[in-house]
């Protein structure tokens, strides 16, 4: 609907100068001896879909907790917009504006697809005991328009058919779209979806590709981990190379595939 | 539509007569200490469903959940018997009792809110035992709870001059105390049922759903995981004080003695057994659980006419069949007697 006025929106401002949405600063993560992030430092700009790569182990998905809140930092700053975000526990992250998918689904197994998009609807309503007990008109308003919004999502990931079954009996390629539904439902500023092509067929990917896009042009911003290089270099607007908890590039994707410490790290260092 | 309308009508009125004639069926069919235990059961159907809240709800395995009906038997006896020579009323204890039931089950959850499984059911646990130890020892400095001798003369429900304790004659019916209990206990259960069903579906109630699923999915989705997780501990105890109010006024005396481990585990067995978290189901297993005991006491009678001795004492037999039928539902129906729509397709599914 508004896709066309955002996307113009965004070619103008990559010309002009761009507003970072979640800057990062100087961040480190230690688990006993390993050091699992070093000094991680980027910037991801409102709009964009940024992605984050790196061999297994390079620091990816800690670094996804740590925005998120699962992980505490020993260092570092993370800010979302003006908001501080490290320190906070994961529901206040979410709050902010900042939601998640999870590497291996996450999703509540024994409930239903439409039951598991409105869990998300919980952060941006507010109906408590004494509403639902009652059946208040404001609770009775406040449901009808998360089912709503909730049935809308589950039609915009492609999954509408699916509503009323278990979450755990989709198939695999419909539980990652669940789970993108679920947080799209918390109306985030930024989502963080960690591997969401994993262990999609070809035709899943591709479709994985156009909705995410999608959402892009619906003024989305997306931090992507990704393994699958043809999806995240044909889809990411810039990238950032992790390699042992360390940053090791960043850029356009054209000229982090050049970049020999990211051959090397990829390839090992006798390739070069 | 109209004629489904109707027909749900007629099948309410249906119920609420066959509820309202149930006392005088029993009491005709098999006796006054049947309806007695008609009552009884009716109490551990609201137990049974405070429970339900938090461990079929949001997954928390509370051991320890006897401790809350406790609270609201002694503060009912507190209140209204000779012991500190209060009377007040009933309306004005039994809320103050599940309120504070419920503050409680803040107090005691708070410490709780970082363990999961086999560490919450130990922990929980552990605290029921301390409040029924504080219970029997608590007659010294200051007696407050009699210790192991208990509160005897604890007031019956009474409003007015109207005493539930009392046989009233109404319509030519002869209402007598445990007729007026019945319908007392059935309006609190009914209520009871009904919040349940109403948190059921609601934000709240998928939120806890959502907790028991996956407790960081949760978080990361929004959830305020400690503050729902007291909140499913306050609503839980609040349901247990108000019972424990009401075992108390009925019972006219209680000792710590009523309030050990075993009636946690038998609390929690009634919703294993009848279907965790799906309402019809902890009902069904609360009925089931007070009532199948008491019809195994007339194993005692056959047993005499049949071999002129007792070879097995009921009281044993009835544990002998509890374990039993928990192994059996384990194995043939593990999601319970009566188990949710939702949980039957799961296990369906997985079948198919």
């Amino acid at each position: 609907m508004s896709a066309p006025k955002v996307g113009n929106l965004l070619s103008s401002k990559l010309d002009a100068e761009l507003t970072p949405l979640l800057t990062v600063t100087a961040v480190s993560k230690a688990f006993g001896g390993l050091q699992a992030l070093s000094d991680i430092s980027l910037q991801v700009h409102a709009g964009e879909i940024f992605g984050l790569i790196g061999p297994n182990g390079a620091g990816k998905t800690t670094l996804f907790n740590a925005l998120t809140g699962l992980y505490s930092i020993d260092r570092g700053e993370i800010r979302l917009n003006d908001a501080r975000l490290d320190g906070r526990p994961p529901h206040q992250v979410l709050h902010a504006g900042l939601a998640r998918t999870f590497q291996n689904i996450r999703l509540f197994a024994e409930m239903t697809a439409l039951e598991n998009v409105l869990v998300g609807r919980h952060a941006r309503t507010t109906s408590g005991v004494v509403g639902a007990v009652l059946r208040l008109p404001g609770t009775r308003r406040e449901e009808a328009d998360s089912r709503e919004r909730a049935a809308a999502l589950l039609r915009r990931v492609g999954i509408a058919q699916h509503a009323d079954r278990l979450a755990k009996n989709l198939p695999y390629g419909d539980q990652r779209r669940l789970e993108i539904a679920r947080a799209l439902a918390t109306e985030p500023s930024l989502l963080a979806l960690d591997e969401p092509a994993a262990g999609m067929n070809k035709a899943e990917r591709a479709a994985l590709r156009e909705l995410l896009l999608q959402l892009q042009a619906d003024g989305l911003t997306l931090l992507l981990i990704e393994h699958d290089v043809k999806l995240v270099m044909g889809l990411c607007t810039r990238l950032a190379v992790l390699d042992y908890g360390v940053k090791i590039a960043e850029g356009t994707p054209d000229v982090v595939s050049r970049d020999p410490k990211v051959i090397a790290a990829y390839l090992g260092d006798e390739a070069i | 539509m109209s004629s489904v309308l109707k027909s749900r009508w007629l099948a309410f009125s249906l119920l609420a007569l066959g509820l309202a004639l149930l006392p005088f069926l029993v009491d005709a069919g098999l006796g006054r200490s049947w309806v007695r235990l008609l009552d009884l059961a009716l109490l551990y159907v609201m137990l049974a469903l405070g429970l339900n809240i938090v461990v079929g709800y949001a997954g928390l395995l509370d051991l320890g959940y006897v401790a809350f009906y406790a609270l609201g038997a002694y503060v009912y006896a507190w209140l209204a018997s000779p012991h500190f020579g209060l009377h007040l009323p009933f309306w004005a204890i039994l809320p103050l009792g599940a309120a504070l039931a419920g503050l409680f089950g803040v107090l005691l959850g708070a410490p709780t809110l970082r363990l999961r499984g086999d560490y919450l059911a130990i922990v929980t646990l552990g605290f029921g035992e301390i409040i029924r130890i504080f219970l029997n020892n608590l007659n010294a400095p200051v007696n407050l709870t009699n210790g192991p001798q208990g509160i005897n003369l604890i007031d019956p429900v009474r409003l007015g001059s109207f005493s539930l304790s009392q046989p009233h004659t109404l319509f030519g019916f002869t209402f007598t105390g445990v007729h007026l209990t019945y319908y007392l206990f059935l309006l609190l259960t009914l209520a009871v049922i009904f919040i349940s069903m109403r948190l059921e579906n609601s934000r709240i109630g998928r939120a806890w759903v959502a907790i028991r699923e996956d407790e960081i999915a949760a978080a990361a989705t929004g959830i305020n995981t400690r503050n729902l997780k007291l909140l499913a501990f306050a609503m839980g105890a609040t349901f247990g004080g108000l019972a424990g109010g009401l075992f108390a006024s009925f019972q006219g005396f209680i000792s710590p003695e009523s309030f050990n481990l075993m009636e946690s585990i038998m609390i929690l067995c009634m919703i294993v057994l009848g279907g965790m978290g799906h309402i019809p189901g902890v009902i069904f297993g609360a009925l089931l659980l007070t009532l199948l005991p008491e019809a195994l006491r007339y194993t005692g009678d056959w047993q005499r006419n049949l071999f002129g001795q007792i070879y097995v004492d009921p009281a044993d037999l009835r544990m002998l069949l509890f374990g039993v039928a928990l192994v059996a539902v384990m194995l043939y129906r593990p999601a319970g007697l009566i188990p949710s729509a939702r949980r039957r397709q799961e296990f369906a599914d997985a079948k198919g």
